[in-house]
């Protein structure tokens, strides 16, 4: 399975890689990044979806993951991918409005990593 | 007799008319009025009984010598001396002939025409003397008049002046107070803008806080995450070194030291910004330090976006730093550069903001902040947006203190003006601003290196 996260923050990707370390060794989850919202759909737009699930920040300077979220599933052929949202602002705002763009899981960060790797293993499956 | 008498009459109304003019005593009067009356009655009786007329004749002749001496006694009269000098060869002279022809007719007689001849010239010699006189009597009752008129404009003149004295220690006193007034009013102005000047900057820093807990919220995230993968990690070596796969256990070892340093990284990432924010709330020291002004737009940056949008959810915007890497440090006070910096860039998101809610689609909202070496001795630091601009109408008016075109309660109006006091006063740089509406604005502040 392949997932592309998306944060402006670059340290994501190290933390995600050694949080997983084991799946990725195994091979069970393919993990992509992209630092911006429009550096998302340029890797969804080259890499043909390959991605099925997207983990993406909200608050990110230029195109939020609002933005991305709306995208993805106003434009990319059936089944969009899923899509979790995660965020700073855990507010009621943000909720309501990802959910209302379709978006598939909503988490606040600080992340828990061990609910994640849960929720990634049911999408495996 | 009769000459005598004319005379007696010429000088007697004269003397009365001196008096009247000038306003003396009545008893002099009184004389002069009994002079007449007596003379009179001698003519009178000069002229009625002729045996009497010699007798009459030297009476006149005496009155008439008496008069003379009358005017000089009598220093009231001195303005009647001329009249006695034209009259007087007259006086004598019909005084000689009186006595000549008594003491010898005959001697008379003979010289009639002599004395007849002298008395003409007397004569003539009153009448010029008379005519002259009364000319220079004229000139000097004119220059009397003037002096008067002079005198009245004096007394005038000093009354009005005692009255101007007295309003102006009136308006003197009056204006003293103003003084103290306003002197109390300057001390309140400047203990309140003090004041003001602390609540901008609270103000600012409240609308930072929200910025800064995300700031910090992240890099405290970064730091549990990667203690706690850390832990992990060692669980996983020590699983690695019991079934002896040294190389695993080097990657995990490398991986652990990375972690600590992404710790050490993302704590004084945090200790930082705590750092600037409570240098932010300080009173500025005034001191001017070794400053990075890239570090300081950056944080500022940052912190501002974030701010922004933890107030409004909604509130999206791109920036974008173009920020000179060969830009050196320069001599600034941190604080204030710091609050002008943050304050346009706080505009700027402001200005991208409204636009974005006016507009909604089609516009995208984006600040850019660039600094640059203008000239070897110049910095220069640009904070730009495309904004709805400035209208003209108001362009003048942005850097007046209490000027805001926010809603009331929501910006104090001091913002730019205290930024504009920081850079112009306290840095001798410059704040320019270019607008163009519907387009954007771009501040700038150019100041010296050093």
């Amino acid at each position: 399975m392949k997932v592309l996260v998306v944060d402006d923050e670059r340290d994501v990707q190290t933390l995600f890689e050694q949080r997983f370390r084991k799946e990725i060794r195994d091979g069970q989850i393919h993990f992509a990044f992209a630092f911006s919202g429009e550096e998302a759909l340029q890797y969804m737009r080259q890499n043909h979806q390959e991605a099925v699930l997207i983990l993406s920040d909200i608050n990110m300077p230029g195109m939020s993951g609002l933005e991305l979220l709306k995208e993805i599933k106003e434009k990319y052929e059936v089944p969009p991918p899923v899509v979790m949202m995660i965020t700073a602002y855990g507010d009621v705002d943000n909720y309501n409005e990802a959910m209302k763009l379709g978006a598939d899981d909503f988490l606040t960060k600080p992340v828990d990593f061990g609910a994640l790797k849960e929720k990634l293993k049911n999408h495996i499956a | 007799m009769y000459l005598s008498f004319a005379l007696l009459i010429a000088i007697i109304s004269n003397l009365r008319k001196t008096l009247k003019t000038n306003g003396f005593s009545a008893q002099l009067d009184k004389l002069l009025l009994a002079g007449l009356g007596v003379s009179i009655a001698f003519v009178a009786l000069g002229s009625t009984v002729k045996s009497t007329s010699a007798i009459v004749q030297w009476c006149l002749a005496a009155l008439l010598l008496y008069s003379v001496y009358f005017i000089f006694k009598h220093k009231e009269f001195q303005t009647s001396r001329p009249m006695l000098f034209a009259m007087l060869p007259l006086i004598v002279i019909s005084l000689i002939g009186d006595i000549v022809e008594a003491v010898s007719e005959e001697f008379y007689k003979e010289w009639d025409n002599y004395f007849e001849t002298a008395g003409l010239f007397a004569f003539i010699w009153m009448g010029a003397y008379w005519f002259i006189t009364r000319r220079q009597r004229k000139a000097l009752e004119q220059e009397r008049l003037k002096a008067e008129a002079k005198e009245k404009e004096y007394r005038i003149t000093e009354k009005l002046k005692a009255e101007l004295e007295v309003q102006v220690a009136e308006r003197t006193a009056a204006l003293q107070a103003q003084t103290e007034e306003l002197q109390k009013t300057i001390v309140e102005l400047k203990a309140t803008q003090t004041q003001l000047i602390q609540a901008e900057k609270m103000a600012s820093l409240g609308e930072l806080t929200a910025g800064i807990a995300h700031e910090i919220q992240n890099p405290l995230n970064f730091v549990n995450n990667f203690s706690e993968v850390s832990a992990e990690l060692i669980d996983e070596m020590n699983a690695e070194l019991a079934k002896g796969d040294m190389e695993e256990v080097k990657a995990i070892s490398n991986d652990l030291k990375q972690n600590l340093e992404k710790i050490n990284h993302h704590g004084k990432r945090a200790d930082a910004i705590v750092k600037g924010m409570l240098q932010h709330s300080r009173s500025s020291s005034g001191q001017k330090e070794s400053t990075d002004i890239n570090a300081l737009c950056d944080e500022y940056l940052r912190l501002s976006y974030h701010g922004l949008r933890a107030k409004d959810k909604s509130f999206n915007a791109k920036f974008e730093t173009n920020l000179d890497a060969t830009l050196p440090k320069v001599n600034v006070v941190p604080q204030d550069m710091g609050r002008v910096i943050l304050n346009l860039i706080n505009n700027a998101f402001y200005a991208v903001s409204e636009k974005q809610k006016a507009t909604k689609d089609q516009y995208e909202p984006k600040v850019t902040i660039t600094t640059k070496l203008v000239t070897p001795h110049q910095i220069e630091i640009r904070v730009a947006d495309n904004g709805n601009g400035i209208p003209e109408r108001i362009k003048d008016k942005i850097f007046q203190p209490f000027f805001t075109t926010k809603p009331t309660g929501q910006g104090t109006g001091l913002g730019l003006s205290l930024s504009y006091d920081i850079v112009t006063k306290g840095h001798g740089g410059t704040l320019q601003v270019e607008t163009q509406e519907g387009v954007g604005t771009t501040f700038i502040i150019i100041f010296a290196l050093s």
